[in-house]
């Protein structure tokens, strides 16, 4: 057994190139002279951890004839290496076997260009909403700028029936699976149209049973073992054979208990599930070497006897064929399966945060210009001819457009009806109702915007909602 | 039909009282035993003992003596506020071409009536003497029976549970894995989680969330707080939040309250109870459960919106409120006191059947003071008025005697959150003096919440302040329980202090 894992280390001689990784990038003057080192490589990357070494019982390892004859002591030199297929310049490795060419092939072509498509949308999304907090109109925005690649990738390689738990900055998933626009909008300006959360939760707190995407909470880690006891669901559920759940957390929510609950529970008791972290450097200001010393994320999947693969989330064929791999894997039996994705957070932590207060705007800038996911596979596109500038400018324009048309469609809209506040908080009674407490208190509501409603204080605010102090009366 | 009649002019029509609202004719006939004093306890009157290894005066009730409980066929039938589920199947509800669950699956809920009371034979109900962990095993297995969607899960639950109270529920419900070689032995639908509260209460929100009905189980309620995160800001707010796109509706968390006083079954009581169990902790020593095997938690969850907090006395109760909890469209935490597992027997009915959720009931009706409570205080409550009316010749002098006929009206609150006020402010109003008793500590605790809303609502009614007798605001240290439990003595002093 323990031959087995050296072994396991031996593949992970070669470090990530990705320079998200202080450690790593210290010890690399210069990531692109890695690139090469690193091709050699992937051949084995890919589920680089070899699931019987860990599932023994402890007892056949009382029973292996090979003893310890020193104090065993991790390596910190060893690294898992990241699976990739584009080098930073989009070219396919020269290296990759044929088995991963031929799979590369066989995907449809629209798959790319939508894949592409859906990329392209994001930081135009970006770009309007998180100027638009700037301007007042919303409170709160979380851009994806970086992560493009590693959320629409994985995003594209789940069947449209998977369960999605996300974290916050998966919206990706959501622009994959043709979310309407109005309802994005509607949620991240609380509308009267907000059927994601009815004007309850902040912005970019997305829901929506139709897309298979369980709404999102704020509190970091907690959609951890909900997904495993969603995959345990599935298990039960015959009618549900070939789903999975799959469930998004960054590299900072591992080191929340959940993460350890969430992973135990899966692997003990079953069921399909694919956990994917998007290891994008940074917890707001914590800079992953702050986070954890181990080998990222993916050298714990083994630890709970939990089949993993690190990817190169930069890459959006890498992360396409590996989700893929994972999910099919975890269908197959019904069992969680880990993918890193490697990433680099080009945008701040979120609009009330500027991450050049703990990280340098220089080295943000040469990520972007070095290693972008867009840049990569608008390059590889081009080369098989798929994508051209034109075709670019033209989906650019078109974007833009509909972005600010959704967006002009609900900065004009009413807020939710006030009654919505109360609404939800309990299911109906028997009686259709709400619990006796909550309708006192909102009948205390209707008696005060009763009688103060017509204030300045409180008028403006009343208005701006569905049916405004009239509907309240109407309580 | 009996949801919207008050609580207690049901127990009256029930009990047969002719001068209140006129009982329908499916009703049961009225209790003939009962049908005098129109009271449930008999305080004051011989009791007929059973084997009481109570400290405290002879003849005072213990839980194996409590006049609360339904000891005949008949008594158990009657339950107030009790009504049948005969539907075959509970769960999955019917699913329209599209998917969508047809929207108000209604439940068919059967009112009680006479034929109920005829002979087994002839298709009358039929009970069984149960203690409560058998009664929430039944509960349990009810579920497992009528839905196939239900789990049931937690540490240590598939070999029965460390409080027996999942017996034989994985194998007689679960399938058997079919999985790896060595996978351990086990069912899909009743099973063992690795140890980790957080974990088990996120993993049930899951199953949830797909529409699974799930029991989770959390061993004491003293190892909730691991789970506090993902019980307050998730499973509470799930719908909510979700803009009730999702909901967690289908949730029950099953916990063990407190241990309670030793008094409360006696001294053999505990020792009998710990001994059977095998309980392989050597620290849990007989009756002690020190700081971390005696909480009560539930004020911690009074806050939590969306959350339902359900507490029961007795073996009836346990099964019938455990039913509705599970069926009840919110989360609901279910706290067991286990002091009662063993200890409190009584019979039960075996059919399927549901007690309502916010719903107070009123044990003993009275005019001169309300007592509310829940869980098991309300056993102490019932020996301190025997105390009262028949005080010992030690502490006659401190009992004054215009007290020995005191009329109480005796609450048991049931549900925590949301609580019902109304059965409490009504009775309050009419008696213009209350105490609330809880193990849990005074600040903050449950019993704070109520003084605040009765001194609200009845405040030209109320002759004096309203009291709480409670834990004290310590941890619950071991080798004090006795003094820091609220105990007869307690409550018949702070009758004596609330009389002026």
């Amino acid at each position: 057994m323990l031959s087995r894992a050296s072994q396991v280390r031996v593949l992970a001689s070669v470090a990530r190139t990705t320079p998200r990784a202080p450690r790593t990038a210290a010890r690399q003057s210069d990531a692109r002279s890695d690139a090469a080192s690193l091709s050699l490589s992937y051949t084995k990357a890919l589920f680089s951890t070899s699931r019987s070494s860990h599932l023994f019982p402890l007892t056949y390892l009382s029973h292996s004839p090979v003893f310890l004859d020193k104090v065993a002591s991790p390596d910190s030199s060893d690294v898992i290496p990241a699976f990739r297929l584009l080098d930073g310049q989009g070219h396919v490795l020269p290296e990759v076997p044929e088995e991963w060419k031929k799979q590369l092939e066989e995907v449809p072509e629209e798959t790319w260009v939508k894949l592409y498509k859906s990329m392209m949308f994001l930081p135009a999304l970006d770009t309007i909403l998180a100027s638009s907090q700037r301007q007042g109109r919303i409170s709160f925005y979380m851009t994806s700028y970086g992560e493009e690649g590693a959320v629409v990738g994985s995003a594209a390689a789940w069947s449209p029936t998977d369960e999605v738990f996300a974290q916050y900055r998966e919206v990706g998933v959501l622009v994959w699976r043709d979310y309407p626009l109005s309802d994005l909008m509607a949620q991240v300006f609380s509308t009267v149209s907000d059927k994601a959360s009815k004007g309850r939760q902040m912005p970019v707190h997305y829901g929506s049973p139709a897309h298979h995407f369980h709404t999102i909470s704020s509190p970091l880690g907690t959609q951890i073992p909900q997904a495993a006891g969603a995959a345990y669901s599935l298990k039960l559920s015959p009618e549900r054979k070939g789903d999975c759940v799959i469930c998004y957390m960054g590299e900072g929510a591992t080191s929340e208990g959940d993460f350890h609950a969430g992973f135990n529970m899966a692997s003990v008791l079953g069921g399909p599930v694919v956990f994917f972290v998007r290891n994008n450097g940074f917890a707001i200001s914590t800079p992953a070497a702050q986070q954890y010393k181990g080998d990222g994320i993916a050298a714990r999947g083994p630890g709970y006897g939990i089949e993993t693969v690190r990817v190169d989330g930069n890459d959006p064929l890498a992360v396409y064929l590996a989700s893929k791999e994972a999910r099919r894997r975890a269908v197959e039996g019904q069992k969680p399966v880990l993918v890193e994705a490697m990433s680099y957070r080009v945008g701040h932590h979120s609009t009330s945060d500027d991450s050049s207060a703990y990280r340098s705007t220089d080295d943000v800038f040469s990520i972007k210009k070095l290693d972008s996911p867009l840049f990569r596979l608008r390059s590889y596109l081009e080369a098989r001819n798929l994508w051209s500038s034109e075709l670019e400018e033209a989906t650019k324009v078109e974007q833009r457009k509909s972005i600010l048309r959704a967006y002009a469609g609900a900065d004009k809209e009413k807020k939710p009806a006030w009654e919505e506040m109360f609404g939800g908080v309990y299911g109906d009674r028997e009686d259709g109702g709400l619990e006796r407490h909550l309708k006192e208190q909102k009948m205390e509501v209707k008696r005060l915007i009763g009688k103060w409603g017509e204030s300045d204080m409180w008028k403006k605010d009343l208005e701006r909602h569905d049916g405004g102090i009239e509907a309240v009366k109407k309580w | 039909m009996i949801a919207s009649t008050s609580s207690r002019t049901f127990t009256r029509s029930l009990l047969g009282c002719s001068s209140c609202a006129s009982p329908r004719r499916t009703l049961l006939p009225p209790l003939p035993h009962l049908a005098i004093s129109s009271t449930r306890l008999a305080i004051g009157g011989p009791h007929q003992s059973r084997s009481s290894s109570s400290s405290g005066p002879a003849g005072m009730p213990t839980v194996a003596t409590s006049s609360l409980l339904s000891t005949t066929r008949e008594a158990a039938l009657h339950t107030h506020g009790l009504r049948w589920r005969d539907d075959e199947s509970i769960h999955p509800p019917t699913k329209d071409p599209d998917g969508n669950i047809v929207p108000g699956s209604v439940p068919t809920f059967v009112e009680p009536s006479a034929e109920d009371l005829i002979s087994v034979d002839q298709g009358g109900r039929e009970t069984k003497k149960m203690n409560l962990y058998q009664a929430v095993r039944d509960a349990m297995a009810i579920t497992l029976s009528k839905d196939s969607s239900s789990v049931v899960f937690g540490e240590d639950v598939n070999f029965g549970g460390v409080f027996r109270c999942t017996m034989g529920l994985a194998d007689e419900f679960g399938k058997p894995l079919i999985r790896a070689l060595r996978a351990p032995p086990g069912s899909e639908r009743v099973f063992n989680t690795p140890l980790t509260e957080q974990g088990i209460a996120g993993f049930g929100i899951g199953l949830a969330t797909m529409g699974k009905t799930a029991v989770a189980e959390i061993q004491f309620a003293d190892y909730i707080f691991p789970a506090f995160d993902q019980i307050v800001n998730e499973a509470a707010k799930y719908r909510f939040r979700s803009g009730d796109q999702y909901n967690v509706g289908s949730l029950t968390f099953r916990s063990r309250e407190p241990l309670s006083s030793r008094d409360a079954c006696g001294d053999d009581g505990a020792d009998y109870y710990f001994a059977r169990l095998g309980y392989p902790s050597a620290c849990m020593a007989v009756g002690h459960g020190g700081l971390y095997h005696s909480q009560s938690p539930e004020a911690y969850f009074l806050q939590a919106a969306g959350l339902k907090v359900v507490i029961p006395r007795s073996p009836i109760q346990a099964k019938g409120l455990l039913l509705s909890a599970i069926r009840d469209p919110n989360p609901v935490i279910f706290f067991e006191p286990k002091i009662l597992y063993r200890s409190c027997v009584e019979q039960v009915p075996v059919s399927d059947y549901q007690l309502p959720l916010s719903s107070a009931e009123i044990l003993q009706e009275g005019s001169d003071l309300t007592i509310v409570s829940y869980g098991p205080p309300l056993y102490t409550i019932e020996g301190a008025l025997h105390l009262l009316a028949n005080p010992s010749e030690d502490i006659q002098s401190l009992v004054p005697r215009d007290l020995r006929g005191l009329k109480v009206e005796l609450i048991d609150l049931r549900t925590i959150m949301p609580y019902d006020i109304e059965t409490v402010v009504n009775s309050v109003n009419k008696t213009g003096r209350c105490i609330v008793v809880h193990e849990a500590g005074k600040m903050g605790g449950v019993g704070s919440e109520l003084a605040a809303e009765i001194q609200q609502r009845c405040f030209l009614k109320l002759e004096a302040p309203v009291q709480r007798v409670t834990g004290w605001d310590t941890p619950f240290g071991m080798i004090y329980e006795k003094m820091y439990l609220p105990d007869q003595v307690r409550v018949v002093s702070h009758v004596s202090r609330s009389e002026g």
